[in-house]
């Protein structure tokens, strides 16, 4: 019994979450307001625009991958794909031209943490649209 | 943009806020899971918080 419930869902087909899943990551909580979840979508977008914004006033910097040794690879490349993550934010960012180099410094090293961080708290946000458009939550 | 000059501390505690939120939203199933999840992580974050900071100030003691 306990097995049965285990087993793998089928995977819904990609129409029914592909639009809240690529609107999720385009607007942090974008997906949920398509869904029509109102209050969670803006408690998202409060909380991941203000931690992206902190992160920018902090002068944080933005990660470029990098080649190099397995850790400035692993470090640089990681980092580039979560701030990718935070959509908008991140594509005005750089269409503004905001280009924060890596200073010594706790501010700006917390800023670049803030900026990784807004963009993984967006992809939850995306996870969690998807579980909402494939009916697996409320 | 203003620029702005946090201490350790309080970025930790904005980092803690934000991330809790996001995360109450997130996990549960129920809004009043949401919030008592949401509260839970902030308070596990300040715990965190306050017994690495008196940890590292015994450690260089």
């Amino acid at each position: 019994m306990a097995k049965e419930k285990e087993e793998r869902q089928p995977a819904p087909p990609i129409g029914t979450w592909a639009p809240a899943l690529a609107l999720s990551w385009l607007i942090p909580g974008g997906g949920h307001f398509l869904l029509k979840k109102t209050g969670r979508g803006t408690l998202l977008l409060l909380s991941i625009t203000s931690m992206f914004v902190c992160g920018l006033m902090m002068r944080g910097a933005m990660f470029q991958p990098a080649s190099g040794d397995l850790l400035t690879i692993l470090i640089n490349t990681g980092g580039f794909i979560a701030d990718a993550c935070s959509g908008i934010l991140y594509l005005l960012t750089v269409w503004l031209g905001y280009n924060q180099p890596d200073m010594a410094g706790a501010v700006h090293d917390y800023g670049a943490k803030f900026l990784v961080t807004a963009g993984l708290l967006n992809v939850l946000a995306m996870v969690d649209a998807f579980e909402i458009a494939a009916r697996r939550k409320d | 943009m203003p620029k702005m000059n946090l201490s350790h501390f309080e970025a930790a505690v904005l980092f803690s806020l934000f991330t809790s939120v996001v995360m109450g939203v997130v996990t549960k199933r129920t809004d009043s899971e949401r919030v008592q999840y949401g509260i839970y992580t902030f308070v596990c974050f300040m715990v965190a918080l306050f017994g690495l900071g008196w940890l590292m100030y015994f450690g260089h003691r």
